[in-house]
């Protein structure tokens, strides 16, 4: 399954447009303690996060995943975009909670 | 090879950059992924510590065939208790660091288990030191 799978599967926003959405998808990690998602994300997971900071991508770069979702309707800042689009690796967004968009994201990848 | 990054304190725009750089060189040497994620890991937690708590800092690293060697001194607060701020959970970052989901309270814990070797000298009022080593032979 590829990001842009994703994007049309769960009806995501995606808010950094064509950037990185051929990255593969290899599972999911949910979690807003960037020291967490640091010590226990495995590379190509999707991060779903309600941070909305440029932090946010070098954590997401650093850890090598496939993408960012944020929840809740909340919109990302203007220099996490930029960094987004620097290290190319897309950032999503949704209006429904962490716990939702995890649970369908969980289905999609038993599939 | 000898590589040197300069922290300031309080720069959350810039936290990760050196970390980051540093990943791209392990990449370029073919260093292992398991490899560069201990090491990544070990370097971020390190380099946000500085941001977070310090007023500058400067980070250190050798690189040699078997062996990554970083040290990191900060110019800051220092750490009363070494023992205590290891332990997972505690932390005295500030509710604006807090805020951004940093100062959790893991990442010291974060570089021990990633690091072979993790040595912490501080002197209150002044600074702290941090020696991270991580060995380079462990293939996956």
């Amino acid at each position: 399954m590829k990001v842009e799978d994703l994007i049309k599967t769960l009806s995501l926003t995606p808010f950094t447009g064509d950037i990185g959405t051929s990255r593969p998808v290899a599972g999911g990690y949910t979690g807003d303690l960037l020291s967490d998602v640091m010590g226990h994300s495995l590379a190509g997971q999707v991060w779903i996060t309600l941070q909305t900071h440029k932090n946010v991508m070098a954590v997401a770069s650093l850890r090598d995943l496939a993408a960012v979702i944020i929840v809740n309707g909340l919109k990302p800042n203007d220099d996490m975009l930029e960094q987004a689009a620097e290290e190319n690796i897309p950032v999503l967004g949704t209006y429904e909670s962490a716990f939702d968009v995890s649970g369908k994201l969980f289905k999609l990848l038993e599939k | 090879m000898q590589f040197e990054y300069f922290i300031n304190g309080g720069d959350f725009s810039k936290a990760g950059q050196a970390s980051s750089q540093f990943k791209k060189v392990l990449q370029q040497l073919n260093v292992a992924p398991h490899t560069i994620k201990r090491i990544v890991v070990a370097l971020y937690e390190a380099e946000v510590n500085i941001v977070a708590h310090a007023f500058k800092g400067k980070i250190s690293i050798e690189l040699q065939p078997d062996l990554v060697s970083m040290l990191l001194t900060d110019e800051g607060p220092g750490i009363p208790d070494i023992e205590k701020a290891m332990e997972v959970g505690y932390s005295t970052a500030s509710p604006k660091v807090r805020e951004m989901g940093f100062g959790a309270g893991m990442g010291l814990s974060n570089i021990k288990n990633n690091a072979d070797l993790l040595e912490i000298t501080s002197i209150v009022g002044k600074g702290t030191t941090l020696k991270i080593s991580v060995n380079l032979s462990k293939q996956e």
